[in-house]
């Protein structure tokens, strides 16, 4: 469980760190945007050259974003190799029933880029945005959503939350495994069944302690005065900075880059001629 | 003044047992309660004694099934009062992990501002101030799940403070703590008490938590049973220990001694106490068997 690096922060202080959550929020959704549109060798290098950038202001260091994509990588060798044999084409090599064509290996390779990529994008705004903040980025982001009858506030109020008894839990389950294990309950051994109805010990346990902690919690915050998201202040109120205000320039001219090298390629056929 | 005024004060609890059965508990049975401004009041019980249902009614988080309870003139059964209730007498609870919200102490602290509406330049001073006044300006950025238990209780007890109650329940808030967490938090709330002025109500079992206290009120079954100051309250040994509840051990030598002819006075709560009593004994040529 310690290999999920979404939602991990990278504590260090960057330039891409500073910037308003929403900007990046809304960064990430422009890029990754961007990769599905993208079609060709040429638009994947912008973008890799980009990524690369923000990857180098941002400070993170690379290891903790290979790390993140450990959990990704069956899941990417399979559809790469389903990619390589199944997608119908010019055919380049034939082995037993399978055949690898010019198209499979392209569609693969896109693919392993696209994947790749989302990863590390989205790893890349949870690392350098604390919790608290991406919880106040969205709330403020999907502000417009409360017409429609939406609980933004509530629904980020308990994102954050969640977050905070993570670890609580965590440790909280390791307590319980161990005092189940003490008691002869054994986790390791047997079948996918056997191993499923061992931790139900576990569970309900588990389950009865979160409660439990949940009413406490409400207590807490109720005699804190917390009556939701109406009429409360922030200590520290989001408002764009001038970097916030240029990023977005950025993002624009990012945007008009992708498709301006897509429409030109189109436009003079060179497309079909650089993956002849 | 009066801060917190009750007349007879019952509450009720329905209970279902296996059967299905609903069973009414009487928690609080006909409570008297008058407690004066900038006091610091000990409520003393056993488990089951009704303490904690009490203190939940001070902060209008129970209210009365019957009789009345007033918390600085409002009357904590009206629901328009709810709020300013909870504004001006704030809670602590016993386990630091539940209670705490957010991910950073700073923002732990601001929480209870922010849902009243404080202006974000003055939520800044006051979590300056609330930090400083339980020592702990320097775990400003940090991670309340870092921090010990005791750490983690001044912090919820800043989160209090920041909010600028005129009295603070705390409900067994050492319960969950080892020895040097509890003198950390007990130091606080003394010190809330004499510089800031804060009423302070102190829900506890543990009877040297309380030799500071103003008043105590001893409760049992769901009443009020002893009351007076810590000199009076522990002055009847035999009287504490019938409802469940042990004394100081310099207490209990002190009644043992008189109980075997020493002419000591009662209620003595501190050990220099007893050795002033006892040097003076001596002093005098006192000998037990003439």
């Amino acid at each position: 469980m310690k290999n999920i690096t979404i939602g991990q922060y990278y504590p260090t202080d960057s330039v891409i760190h500073r910037l308003d959550p929403r900007v990046k929020l809304f960064g990430t959704m422009v890029f990754l945007v961007s990769l599905f549109l993208t079609n060709h060798y040429l638009g994947y290098a912008v973008i890799t050259i980009c990524l690369a950038a923000v990857l180098k202001l941002s400070k993170v260091p690379f290891k903790m974003l290979l790390k993140g994509l450990r959990g990704i990588l069956i899941l990417l060798l399979f559809s790469v190799v389903f990619n390589i044999f199944l997608v119908p084409g010019r055919e380049l090599v034939h082995i037993w029933f399978l055949s690898i064509t010019a198209e499979g290996i392209r569609r693969a390779i896109f693919l392993g880029i696209r994947l790749v990529y989302l990863v590390i994008g989205t790893s890349l705004m949870t690392l350098t945005t604390t919790p608290t903040d991406l919880a106040d980025g969205l709330e403020k982001a999907l502000r417009p959503l409360n017409k429609l009858h939406i609980p933004v506030h509530d629904i980020t109020m308990m994102m954050s939350i969640a977050l905070r008894f993570i670890p609580i839990l965590m440790e909280e389950t390791d307590k319980i495994m161990m005092a189940q294990k003490a008691r002869g309950a054994d986790f390791e051994t047997g079948g996918l069944l056997k191993r499923a109805k061992a931790l139900i010990p576990l569970f309900v346990p588990l389950f009865v302690s979160a409660i439990r902690r949940a009413i406490d919690l409400a207590n807490a915050m109720e005699t804190r005065c917390y009556q939701g998201g109406e009429g409360r202040t922030k200590m520290h109120p989001l408002c764009y900075k001038k970097r916030d205000k240029r990023t977005y320039f950025i993002y624009a001219g990012y945007l008009i880059a992708i498709f301006g090298i897509n429409r030109i390629l189109v436009a003079f056929q060179i497309l079909p001629f650089l993956f002849a | 003044m009066r801060f917190i005024k009750g007349r007879n004060v019952i509450h009720d609890f329905t209970d279902t047992d296996e059967n299905e059965q609903e069973r009414v508990v009487r928690a609080i049975a006909g409570i008297d309660l008058d407690v004066k401004e900038g006091d610091f009041v000990a409520i003393l019980g056993h488990n089951g004694s009704g303490k904690s249902t009490l203190a939940r009614h001070l902060n209008a988080l129970l209210k009365p099934t019957s009789g009345t309870l007033w918390v600085d003139g409002m009357n904590t059964a009206e629901e328009e009062n709810k709020w300013k209730i909870r504004k001006g007498t704030g809670m602590v609870f016993q386990n630091p992990d539940n209670q705490i919200i957010a991910n950073v102490v700073e923002e732990e602290v601001a929480f209870g501002p922010e849902n009243i509406g404080v202006p974000t330049e003055e939520i800044w001073k006051r979590v300056e101030h609330a930090l400083e006044a339980v020592g702990m300006t320097a775990y400003r950025y940090h991670s309340p799940n870092r921090l010990s238990g005791g750490q983690k209780q001044r912090i919820a007890i800043a989160g209090i403070v920041a909010m600028r109650p005129k009295c603070i329940v705390l409900d067994e808030p050492t319960a969950m703590l080892d020895p040097t967490g509890r003198q950390e938090v007990l130091q606080t709330i003394r010190s809330l008490n004499q510089q800031e002025h804060v009423t302070v109500i102190l829900i506890t079992h543990h009877m040297d938590e309380v030799l500071y206290a103003d008043q105590v009120f001893v409760m049992d079954d769901g009443k009020i049973v002893m009351q007076g100051t810590p000199e009076a309250v522990f002055s009847n040994v035999e009287q504490l220990k019938s409802y469940g509840l042990d004394v100081p051990q310099v207490t209990e030598l002190a009644y043992e001694l008189e109980q075997c002819g020493f002419p000591i006075k009662k209620g003595i709560l501190r050990i220099e106490e007893l050795e002033e009593e006892l040097t003076a004994l001596y002093q005098s040529g006192f000998r037990l068997h003439k």
